[in-house]
């Protein structure tokens, strides 16, 4: 079973935070595993999952794409109609309940595309929680639907203008906050990622994907798919859908990264391409950093993909080779940003739109009889004024 | 005996306690950080907490922050720092100096090497803010073998269990947080330390240094009154930022190092 009891991935992983914060870790891994084994938690979990996130949601195939790429079925989990648009909600969903039983009041958290700000902003004003976002200014700028949508949704956003502006700096201002509230306050963690045991309750309750994706693909094909394809930034949505298939090994399963403007140019947020393994943010992983172990700054056209560093659960799946990853490129994911959008009347974020572009490189190589799921993390809404002035631009 | 112990057995024999004064090295740039170290010490200092730049120093308050991205841009790094105190050290300077830096610059540089490479430097121990004892040991049995003291934090919310382990894993002193936040907030209840510190005492032998968002003589005076130690790092940083470059630095920093050495006694 993995993590072990210290929260690490092989080598991966652990706990690593100031003092002050490792007593609220160890709070939250003891309440999180009695919540676990508790049926009222769960009951709980599935009741706002169906009647306020709307699950299961469906996988839909995905036919005119597959007719266009001459090659394998494509199947696309839908959790772009999850409330609030992505995946990020099965999280916060349960982290929220958390809260409730540490007896917190506040919640916190940091988002870049801002998916998860608005997911967490969400589920603070369903639950009477207090709620403060940070973001980064770099971000608020690409993504002003997603901070009007955290405000009319009564949570305070308060921009972070130091360092790269983005999703490491938002972080960091969230982990400062929780130092100086932790008596108080829940940090909401949105991705696999941090100290342990954030990427384990993360995963689990972002599980629920495959989960659902599991039973639906047997049903539509009576077999379990050929390849997963999901986008990884810290990598919540892919782990989300691998974790049910983990122990199936035909199943093959590809995370793709943020390739920015070309692994060449250093310009990108490909962790696994160029990066090298460090200790960032709670946590043992993969990272882009220099020489001296200074955080490099990344660059993606997606904000939620424009992070330093992965989750450790996913270097641990990198080195046994059980996850293949690969990256693409800013121009290919705004390609199927709009490619999606025509064939199937379906807008992605351009988070997921990476994954639609690793996926119209490899369907055609496949044969017709192999079927692909491609986890549609979130839909692109919120990305529609962003592209307009890029693809305006040139 | 190392330079930390050696400096706070001194000092208890003649009932005073430490001033531990923090700067970042290379803020502005290192020469002027190596004047800042000789001027501390011939002010008064007892020990030197150097700061090594990190590019998301997440324990930190904006004066530190600032501090951490003025070193980056003069191109201190690790190695540099160590050159820096070994210079120091062949002038004789014999106040006991702690490197404070977060994991993943000193994992980079390597373990093996940074514990060995630190010693025959002059360096006496370090603080790493975000490598609990759980994560260490690795890092604790290198410094072990080449002498380096470990100091760890122990904040407010530590429970006994961890008091306990954070004692066991600890050399040179105990650092005590004296508040749930980053370096310098503001500190609210000073009396809220001495209960802590007394608890701490019950576990250790070590001395017990506080702190974080101690600003004023009074509060490193009273502070002074239960602790070995008082730790002064953003208000000194930010006396350094606003007088950088200018000629009255030096003469500042040696005022504001007396007066605090004289609170803290």
């Amino acid at each position: 079973m993995l993590p072990d009891s210290r929260g690490h991935f092989g080598i991966y992983g652990g706990k690593f935070v100031p003092e002050t914060l490792m007593p609220a870790l160890s709070e939250l891994e003891e309440v999180y595993s009695k919540a676990k084994t508790d049926p009222a938690f769960k009951e709980e979990v599935e009741y706002y999952l169906k009647k306020y996130v709307g699950r299961p949601t469906p996988l839909y195939f995905a036919e005119r794409l597959t007719k266009h790429l001459k090659g394998a079925r494509i199947y696309l989990k839908r959790e772009d109609l999850c409330h609030t648009g992505a995946h990020k909600i099965n999280n916060t969903i349960g982290q929220a309940i958390l809260t409730r039983r540490m007896g917190k009041h506040r919640v916190i958290a940091e988002t870049g595309a801002g998916q998860h700000g608005v997911a967490t902003a969400t589920v603070a004003a369903m639950f009477g929680l207090e709620c403060e976002i940070y973001m980064g200014t770099e971000d608020m700028a690409r993504q002003s639907l997603n901070v009007f949508r955290m405000r009319l949704l009564g949570a305070k956003v308060t921009p972070v203008d130091n360092g790269s502006r983005t999703l490491k700096d938002a972080i960091n201002e969230a982990m400062r906050d929780w130092t100086t509230h932790v008596r108080t306050t829940h940090y909401i963690l949105g991705s696999v990622l941090g100290a342990h045991p954030y990427p384990m309750i993360i995963r689990d309750f972002q599980s629920v994907i495959g989960r659902e994706a599991r039973e639906q693909i047997v049903e539509a094909e009576g077999r379990l798919p050929d390849c997963l394809i999901a986008c990884v930034g810290g990598g919540s949505n892919a782990i989300g859908l691998f974790y049910s298939f983990i122990g199936d090994s035909l199943v093959k399963m590809v995370g793709v990264e943020a390739g920015g403007l070309g692994i060449k140019t250093g310009k990108h947020a490909a962790r696994f391409a160029t990066g090298s393994v460090g200790i960032f943010q709670g946590t043992k992983t993969f990272l882009l950093q220099d020489k001296e172990g200074q955080i490099r700054v990344t660059h993606s056209v997606s904000a939620g993909l424009d992070y330093s560093a992965v989750g450790p659960e996913h270097s641990y799946y990198k080195d046994s080779k059980r996850i293949e990853y690969t990256s693409v490129t800013d121009k290919e994911a705004l390609k199927a940003f709009s490619f999606l959008s025509e064939i199937e009347g379906i807008v992605p974020a351009l988070e997921s739109a990476h994954a639609i572009a690793y996926t119209m490189k490899l369907a055609p190589s496949l044969s017709k009889d192999r079927v692909i799921i491609v986890n549609l993390s979130g839909r692109g809404d919120k990305d529609v004024q962003h592209v307009a002035e890029i693809l305006g631009s040139r | 005996m190392g330079r930390i112990q050696t400096t706070f057995e001194k000092l208890r024999a003649q009932k005073k306690k430490a001033l531990i004064s923090y700067i970042m090295a290379g803020d502005p740039d290192l020469p002027t950080t190596e004047a800042l170290i000789s001027t501390i010490e011939q002010a008064g200092g007892d020990i030197l907490e150097l700061g090594v730049p990190f590019s998301d120093p997440l324990a930190d308050g904006p004066a530190i922050q600032r501090a951490s991205e003025r070193a980056l841009k003069s191109g201190t790094t690790l190695r540099k720092v160590m050159a820096l105190v070994k210079r120091l050290r062949k002038e004789d300077s014999s106040i006991p100096i702690i490197v404070m830096t977060y994991y993943n610059i000193i994992f980079q540089y390597g373990l093996d090497r940074f514990s060995k490479d630190a010693i025959s430097s002059g360096i006496d121990g370090v603080i790493i803010p975000d490598l609990p004892p759980e994560e260490a040991s690795e890092f604790i049995s290198q410094s072990r073998t080449s002498g380096l003291d470990t100091i760890f934090l122990l904040a407010p919310t530590s429970t006994e269990d961890r008091i306990k382990t954070i004692v066991s894993s600890a050399t040179g002193f105990i650092y005590y947080v004296s508040m749930t936040g980053i370096t310098g907030a503001r500190l609210n209840n000073v009396l809220e330390i001495k209960g802590k510190v007394s608890e701490i005492r019950g576990y250790t032998d070590l001395p017990i240094a506080v702190g974080f968002g101690i600003s004023r003589e009074d509060e490193a005076n009273k502070i002074a009154k239960w602790a070995d130690g008082v730790i002064i790092g953003s208000t000194l940083v930010k006396l350094i930022e606003a007088n950088r470059g200018k000629r009255l630095l030096l003469p500042r920093v040696t005022k504001f190092i007396r007066s605090m050495k004289e609170a803290v006694g």
